[in-house]
């Protein structure tokens, strides 16, 4: 038997860079992701500075459509996926009573190929233009010929390094929440976030590929000269469309749906009632999904699909309409009969309710077709879909970082700070997002780098640049929570909130890296709660103490993300004149790209030839050291 | 009777709300809301129906949720555990019921206006054809019943269907003329789209590029000019008299070299720029600098033929990203000719 | 939690090896979630294909270019090494580590054969008829579905043949069993992609043109 610790315990920043703890992993992801959220933020503040007036020339035309693109692209694939992927790795191997994920490595390769991804794409600004043709980049627009820096190169090959580190983690994810669960936790007894979790993982899987494809043919026509998207040698650019929009309409359920999740678990344990119609949730949420995947074509109505196209793609996603409202009562029903408590995780999860509402009811408007001929490409489209990423997804996401923060953290945020927070943040959101409605209405299209005086469009604009900053604002005040809260000593008890209701819970403010000292028994839906209401203290457990088996900490994840960024810089670069014989012999002959593989391939050899045993904790220091009474 | 001031005070109010209800409808030849053909007309209704279903679903979730917000706060000293209500089948399935119910009607009207606007009258004999060619920044009109083209103003009779065919000659551009169509995209050779719309009454209508296409996309706009039968008829008629050139030999030959090998004027030049015939009575030059001799908004616009020199002495500065290259920079014209060509065209006007 | 080692030092291996950890259920279930995750992929490179497959530009057409009684040659091959490949999977169920190490050998020769011959396929293709990624959209859609599929390919040999070298170091335990299981799986996935590469590129191409 391994005894003993013969495993190196790494500190300080190797141990980050090592690390294969699903805690540590979310705070990797939460602080990447709250790197790129900055900087797509900044980005938005620039686009609102610029159309703050009419014929306004804070930046070109040029400038401001690398701006669109990075904002779009940024906040998608950079900003919003990894915060959840911090909330999924922070909170669900807690919530099924589990002491790690799956596939802990896996856990840590998809956090370094996610981040060096998302860094690929961002270098694209200081070498020589960011990629312009917009998030969706339809081609030809962002062909060779049309798009002449290398900027769609880092978007291409960012995002497919990128979204390869989203695909391991939903395959890790779905495997965790199939295999992981604690004894009694059956499927109907899992809480609600674990659900979202579970279902949003499995559309990554089937999502994500057709992306990747999507991608490496953009690739091929760029840097190989293929002809997939070039009509002169029979390509099809509305082939592009479908491709990109079959990935990109699931991708945005597959971001609402964590935040529906986090949304069940704060609203049921700030009304201290169990969450209203769970079966039906459960339900809802599958069917959501499942639709996601049919009404891809709603993107496309303008294209010219024909009517039997347009009206078949309308009614579907109109029929996504009836399982959200089944969401959006069971919330409602859930709180009723309550007993209510408002603070900040509480405040944002009620203030998505109606907000989201408001940007689900104009998704409806949007799938009546021949309506949509007039909204497609409006303000009216950017107003939805911020209503529903923005008021529906960010909300959802400050309430669950406002609710797991203890958790997490071992210290609480403020509460008068997170109220400013709130009410900067969604004021200033309405005032950004509302009026946009108006402005698509009467004929402002989107995208447009500035706009001629006098058509109506300069007050609303204006109205909607103040609201963004005071977003900004917003923002800035939970930074300022954030930091303030470091200053205070960890410690808090098991459950701070005094009504949790889920496993989390059960355990330590930080958990310890083993998460549960004994895995425990599940005998109800909320167990936590139900042992509570049992009045039991603690969880009943379902094995002796004895040693626990933990993964070794590996510095491969991080080789093999480096190996692939320095592969995706070699390839982009293959036909590029350096000006250095020895550079362009390097590119030319795919040298750089070779080696960044080898790194990768190489490193994939080490871990499949050196099998990783692990080490254990014994029992005796489980019970010296973070274990409460 | 109230002194004068009092009124004032009384009616301010109003009067505020509605100039605010008004402008949030947009101008007339430019917004989704005040439609003025048919097709803009039923999309509208299609608009409001589905705003009226959507309002009050909003009134029932804000009433709920403002009504339990309220009424179940957390009171202090509140400390017995709320009933854990599992579900209740009835009202869940009430909650799916209504939205299906909800989302049929508006499927059922959804689907009849959908075919509706998908007709195609490409061969109907009352419908005047139009070949919509978008290019990087500005649209060409042909009519090839009329064997006539034009470029950035598309000049239509009014009471006709516009039986379009869409294409584009490099990336992918939508054509949007909000107060009388929605959108269709121009897309390239092989899936070549077609659309119809119509206008009521006479008057110049404002049509924009919807669909990202570099850095000018912003003022890829254009001018749909409804006007009667009869002077749709001389307009035809105009543009396909003989090109009228300069007078002055030297400019004419300026003219016909540097420009011509581009641009068309009448039966002479090339088809690769957009068709000068008769640009003296365009409502704007490069589709976003607007005369003041133009009908749809004189009162923003500048001289025609400042307007035109502004162009041709810096067609980057007014239009990033345009193809036509600088007639100074490039092209080796000096400033005189330049303005003299600027005199040309302005006075290039068509009577119809 | 099961430890690997336990298992290993007691001796007798299980009759499933592959799915006596939990590690090594959780590799083979993930592993299937993969291979959904490359149904996709597949997927929708076939349809990008079926799109595509008459946009011949100046090129010739899939009837012109193909010849059949090779890449019918390489289907056998590659069905024959999937049934190979299941013979691997019984000799490790039958504990057999040479019987194993054999038919993975043979699996990876086999593997080797296939990619030999669609090597020569595609260099006769781009050298002889001068027909390559650029020659229209037809041409770059054949490359890219079949070519992803011979990368699979490729990666299967290496990976096939590092396993056999860790079977004659590590021995067949519970660690190596899952490894060698899901191998198999990926082996037999890339020849059912093949089947219907064969089908869709190959005879459509040359029936129906």
């Amino acid at each position: 038997m391994a005894h003993a610790h013969s495993v190196k315990r790494h500190k300080g920043l190797m141990d980050w860079l090592t690390t294969v703890d699903h805690k540590k992993i979310a705070i990797l992801y939460l602080l990447a992701g709250g790197l790129f959220f900055g900087i797509g933020g900044i980005e938005a503040l620039l686009i609102r500075v610029q159309l703050a007036k009419p014929m306004n020339d804070f930046v070109t035309a040029q400038q401001f459509n690398e701006l669109i693109t990075m904002h779009g692209t940024t906040m998608i694939f950079l900003g919003v996926m990894p915060v959840i992927f911090a909330l999924m790795n922070a909170v669900i191997p807690l919530q099924i009573g589990a002491r790690d994920v799956a596939f802990p490595f896996l856990n840590a390769l998809g956090f370094w190929t996610f981040l060096f991804g998302g860094l690929l794409l961002n270098l694209s600004w200081i070498m020589g233009g960011a990629p312009d043709a917009g998030w969706t980049s339809y081609t030809p627009l962002s062909s060779t010929t049309y798009s002449l820096t290398h900027g769609v190169d880092f978007y291409t090959i960012g995002l497919q390094i990128a979204g390869l580190g989203t695909l391991i983690g939903g395959i890790n994810f779905l495997a965790t929440i199939i295999t992981m669960r604690a004894p009694g936790m059956s499927y109907m007894r899992m809480p609600m976030f674990t659900w979202t979790t579970f279902v949003t993982s499995a559309m990554i899987l089937f999502a994500f590929p057709a992306i990747t494809v999507g991608l490496v043919l953009l690739t091929f026509d760029r840097i190989l000269g293929a002809n997939f998207f070039n009509v002169e040698a029979g390509g099809n650019p509305v082939l592009w469309q479908h491709i990109f929009w079959i990935f990109g309409h699931p991708e945005v359920y597959i971001l609402i749906l964590p935040a529906f999740g986090v949304i069940s678990e704060v609203v049921s344990t700030f009304s201290r009632k169990r969450l209203f119609g769970y079966s039906s949730m459960v339900f809802a949420t599958i069917l959501i999904a499942f639709l996601g995947f049919m009404v891809w074509a709603h993107h496309m109505f303008t294209t010219g699909m024909g009517p039997v196209a347009n009206a078949l793609f309308s009614i579907a996603t109109m029929l996504i309409a009836v399982p959200t409202g089944i969401k959006i009562f069971n919330w409602l029903f859930t709180m009723w009969g309550g007993q209510i408590t408002f603070n900040t995780a509480n405040l944002f999860a009620s203030g998505f309710i109606p907000t989201f509402v408001m940007g689900g009811v104009t998704g409806v408007m949007l799938a009546s077709a021949p309506a949509d001929y007039q909204y497609h490409d409006t303000y009216f489209v950017v107003a939805h879909f911020h209503y529903v990423i923005v008021g529906g997804l960010v909300l959802g996401l400050f309430a669950g970082l406002h609710y797991w923060w203890p958790k997490m953290f071992g210290r609480m945020l403020n509460e008068k700070l997170g109220k400013w927070e709130f009410w900067t943040f969604i004021i200033g959101f309405h005032l950004t997002f509302f009026v946009q409605h108006f402005l698509g209405l009467i004929g402002m299209q989107r995208r447009v780098f500035t706009y001629l005086p006098n058509q109506g469009f300069d007050l609303m604009n204006l109205v909607s640049t103040v609201g963004a900053f005071l977003m900004g604002v917003g923002v800035i005040i939970f930074l300022v929570n954030i930091a303030i809260s470091f200053k205070k000593p960890v410690g808090l008890p098991d459950d701070p909130w005094g009504d949790g209701r889920t496993l989390e819970w059960s355990i330590p403010s930080p958990p310890p890296e083993y998460n549960f000292k004994q895995t425990p028994l599940v005998r109800g839906i909320d167990a936590l709660w139900k042992e509570k209401v049992a009045g039991h203290t603690e969880m009943t457990p379902a094995e002796p103490v004895g040693p626990i088996h933990m993964p070794s900490p590996t510095i491969l994840p991080f080789l093999m993300s480096v190996g692939l960024f320095i592969a995706g810089l070699g390839f982009m670069f293959t036909s590029d004149d350096f000006g250095n014989s020895f550079l362009n012999f390097i590119f030319s002959n795919y040298i750089v790209t070779g080696i960044g593989l080898a790194i990768t391939l190489g490193s994939m050899l080490l871990r499949s030839l050196f099998d990783d045993h692990g080490w254990h904790i014994e029992p005796e220091e489980l019970n010296n050291k973070g274990v409460k009474a | 009777m109230m002194k004068p001031w009092k009124a004032v005070k009384r009616l301010l109010p109003l009067f505020v709300g509605l100039s605010l209800l008004l402008s949030a409808c947009g101008r007339e030849d430019l917004s989704v809301l005040r439609p003025q053909g048919p097709v803009a007309e039923g999309q509208l209704g299609l608009i409001k129906l589905a705003i009226t279903i959507m309002v009050a679903v909003m009134l029932i979730v804000f009433g709920i949720a403002a009504y339990v917000w309220v009424k179940f706060r957390r009171k202090p000293g509140q400390n017995e555990i709320p009933k854990q209500v599992e579900g209740n089948f009835k009202l869940e399935v009430i909650w799916t019921a209504i939205p299906l119910v909800l989302v049929i009607i508006l499927g059922v009207f959804t689907v009849q206006k959908v075919f509706a606007f998908g007709e195609n009258y490409s061969s109907d004999k009352n419908a005047v054809k139009v070949k919509v060619t978008s290019h990087l920044f500005w649209w060409e009109f042909s009519y090839p019943d009329y064997g006539v083209t034009t470029a950035q103003d598309l000049i239509i009779p009014t009471g006709k269907k516009i039986a379009l065919e869409l294409k584009t000659a490099d990336v992918l551009h939508s054509f949007w003329v909000p107060s009388l169509a929605g959108k269709t995209d121009t897309n390239t050779d092989g899936t070549i789209n077609n659309a119809w719309f119509e206008a009521s009454k006479e008057g110049v209508y404002l049509g924009k590029c919807a669909e990202l296409c570099g850095p000018s996309h912003a003022f890829m706009e254009f001018k749909v000019k409804a006007v009667n039968q009869e002077s749709f008829d001389n307009w035809v008629a105009a543009m396909k008299a003989p090109a009228v050139l300069p007078e002055e030999p030297a400019v004419a030959e300026v003219f016909k070299t540097q420009c011509l090998s581009c641009h068309a004027v009448g039966d002479q030049g090339l088809p690769v720029g957009p068709n000068l015939t008769g640009i003296g009575s365009r409502e704007a030059i490069a589709g976003i600098l607007l005369n003041a001799e133009g009908e749809g908004r004189p009162e923003d616009g500048k001289p025609i033929r400042d307007n035109l020199v502004d162009w041709l002495k810096d067609p980057q500065g007014v239009k990033p990203g345009n193809k036509m290259p600088a007639p100074k920079e490039d092209l080796g014209l000096t400033d005189t000719e330049i303005e003299a060509i600027a005199d040309y065209l302005a006075d290039y006007k068509l009577t119809y | 939690m099961t430890n690997p080692h336990v298992q290993h030092a007691s001796g007798d291996l299980p009759h499933e090896p592959e799915k006596a950890t939990l590690e090594g259920r959780n590799k083979v279930l993930a592993f299937w979630l993969f291979l959904g995750g490359e149904a996709v992929l597949f997927g929708t490179l076939f349809a990008t294909f079926l799109t595509l497959r008459n946009q011949i530009a100046d090129g010739p057409s899939a009837s012109e270019l193909f010849s059949l009684p090779m890449t019918a040659a390489a289907t056998f091959i590659l069905l024959v090494s999937s049934l190979t490949s299941v013979f691997a999977i019984q000799a490790m169920h039958r504990g057999n580590k040479k019987n194993l190490q054999g038919w993975l050998a043979v699996t990876v020769l086999l593997g080797l054969a296939f990619l030999i011959l669609e090597i020569y396929e595609f260099y006769e293709y781009i050298v002889h008829e001068d027909y390559g990624m650029t020659t229209s959209a037809f041409s770059s859609a054949f490359y890219t579905l079949v070519g992803f599929h011979g990368a699979h390919v490729l990666f299967g040999i290496l990976w096939i043949s590092i396993l056999i070298g860790q079977l004659s170091k590590k021995g067949l335990t519970v660690v190596t069993a899952p490894k060698v299981y899901v191998s198999a799986m990926y082996w037999h996935f890339i020849d059912v992609v093949w089947v219907f590469i064969f089908t869709v590129v190959y005879l459509l191409g040359k029936v129906v043109g």
